[in-house]
């Protein structure tokens, strides 16, 4: 199947349904092994921090969550714009579902590292840029989730939503910019400790398992999520009755 | 006059528009003026909390200003396209005009001229009423003026998208405050720069370009929003 033609496909949901239930499990599994590999690997092989010592060890939950909460926005950005350019119904399943899942990556990000910084900066909140780029994300998710609750109709709903979320990924380089400049205008950036370069591999690798793990997770979220949405919205088309009826017999 | 808006020159139909904007804002001044007036009122309730205390007043101005300037933004783009969506002229707007983002950009410019501008210019004022430095008063209106067009701007965005909502008053702030955070850090930052004696034009030179680039994407992203309000 060429690209385009893939393309083409994925404007029929039902297409999607069928082929998504095996990628759902892979993803799943993939996920399952790669953040029990990580955590444990992370946890209890890797060395401790010489100068934080343990407490250093939420990275493998903080840094995969931070990254996840900014690559989720960058797929609705994409999705935002598939969704204004072809008005693909998958589009707008994609930025409908990946809006809770962003926020909740962003809250964890921001709760982990609040639980961080009690012992390493000594507060639970500290105006660092991360931090305070992090929350401005966490309110633009919300912007999202509020602005698709307010809107009654569900397909003009997904395309306002689009607007928006194309608008927020145009503004988050600027955003995350200009609050590290406004970081390095009060203060040095004294509290980085996570950006030392020489972070050796037995402490970085574990990260890297559980950053691809998160991914996974990700995806078989997407996945599930994007198949539950579909058999929604759609319930009312015959395929969607025969697959009900034929799953109760 | 239908034939008129749908074959006029971009030129005409900008002038045009602008001038039936501004005709309309002269016409129904007072609410036009009612975010200026809500600006001067948070500003007496800041030093009214702040107990008058000139130094800690002339500390936070720089922050006081930028975010009330942001908040009386955002308490006028409600109206922006509110009266022209209820009684259709938004609609026969987006049937007829062609390109249809001259129209909007006259609408912007008109909005703008009443916030941005207006407060730009009263912003001597507020300063005063804040014990800002006057060494530092050229920065504020500055930063103001160079900073007030993307709030217009991307706030228009909000504001279309909003329109057709009930209640969009809330939501409306919870979509565009969050954009609004470059425009507030490099604006306040500039005047506290100024107040320490130091170079200022770094973040002059980025609110600009926050203006223009709001100004190059701005109207098209009103554009495609306000025909996905009009939908519903």
């Amino acid at each position: 199947m060429t690209l385009k033609e893939f393309w083409h496909r994925l404007g029929s949901p039902r297409w999607f349904y069928q082929i998504s239930g095996h990628f759902g499990w892979a993803f799943g599994a993939l996920a399952l092994g790669l953040l029990v590999i990580g955590t444990f690997w992370g946890l209890a092989v890797a060395p401790p921090d010489y100068q934080q010592g343990n407490s250093f060890r939420i990275i493998y939950v903080h840094v995969p969550s931070a990254i996840l909460a900014q690559s989720a926005y960058m797929l609705m950005g994409a999705a935002g714009l598939v969704l204004l350019v072809w008005r693909m119904k998958l589009a707008d399943m994609v930025l409908a579902t990946t809006v809770p899942f962003g926020m909740s990556m962003t809250a964890l990000a921001l709760f982990t590292g609040a639980v961080w910084g009690k012992p390493t900066w000594g507060a639970w909140w500290v105006w660092d840029a991360r931090t305070t780029s992090m929350l401005v994300l966490l309110f633009l998710y919300i912007g999202l989730y509020a602005l698709r609750q307010a809107v009654p109709r569900q397909e003009t709903a997904g395309r306002a939503c689009a607007v928006l979320a194309v608008v927020g990924v145009v503004n988050i380089p600027i955003i995350k910019y200009s609050v590290d400049w406004w970081l390095t205008l009060h203060q040095g950036a004294t509290f980085k400790l996570t950006e030392s370069p020489s972070m050796p591999p037995e402490m970085w690798l574990p990260l890297l398992v559980n950053v691809l793990g998160f991914y996974c997770f990700f995806g078989a979220n997407l996945v599930g999520r994007l198949r539950l949405e579909i058999l929604r919205r759609e319930h009312g088309t015959a395929w969607v009755q025969e697959l009900m009826a034929g799953g109760r017999t | 006059m239908n034939g008129g808006l749908a074959t006029a020159k971009p030129g005409t139909l900008f002038i045009a528009q602008l001038r039936r904007e501004l005709t309309s804002i002269l016409r129904s001044l007072a609410e036009a003026l009612n975010p200026l007036v809500f600006l001067f009122l948070a500003i007496t309730l800041f030093a009214l909390g702040a107990g008058g205390d000139p130094e800690t007043l002339g500390a936070y101005a720089p922050a006081i200003i930028w975010v009330l300037v942001l908040l009386a933004n955002q308490l006028s783009l409600e109206a922006m396209f509110r009266r022209d969506f209820e009684d259709g002229t938004l609609e026969q707007l987006l049937l007829l005009a062609r390109p249809l983002f001259i129209p909007i950009l006259a609408k912007v410019c008109a909005q703008w001229c009443v916030t941005g501008l207006a407060m730009t210019l009263l912003s001597p004022i507020a300063a005063m009423m804040l014990y800002l430095p006057l060494d530092a008063l050229g920065v504020t209106m500055l930063t103001l003026l160079t900073g007030s067009p993307a709030i217009t701007l991307i706030g228009a965005v909000g504001a279309a998208l909003t329109v057709g909502l009930r209640r969009g008053g809330v939501l409306l702030a919870l979509l565009v405050l969050p954009l609004f955070v470059p425009t507030l850090i490099f604006g306040a930052g500039a005047i506290m720069q100024a107040v320490a004696g130091m170079g200022t034009s770094a973040q002059i030179y980025w609110l600009m370009a926050i203006s223009m680039l709001s100004l190059t994407i701005g109207p098209f992203a009103v554009q495609a929003a306000l025909r996905i309000s009009l939908e519903q």
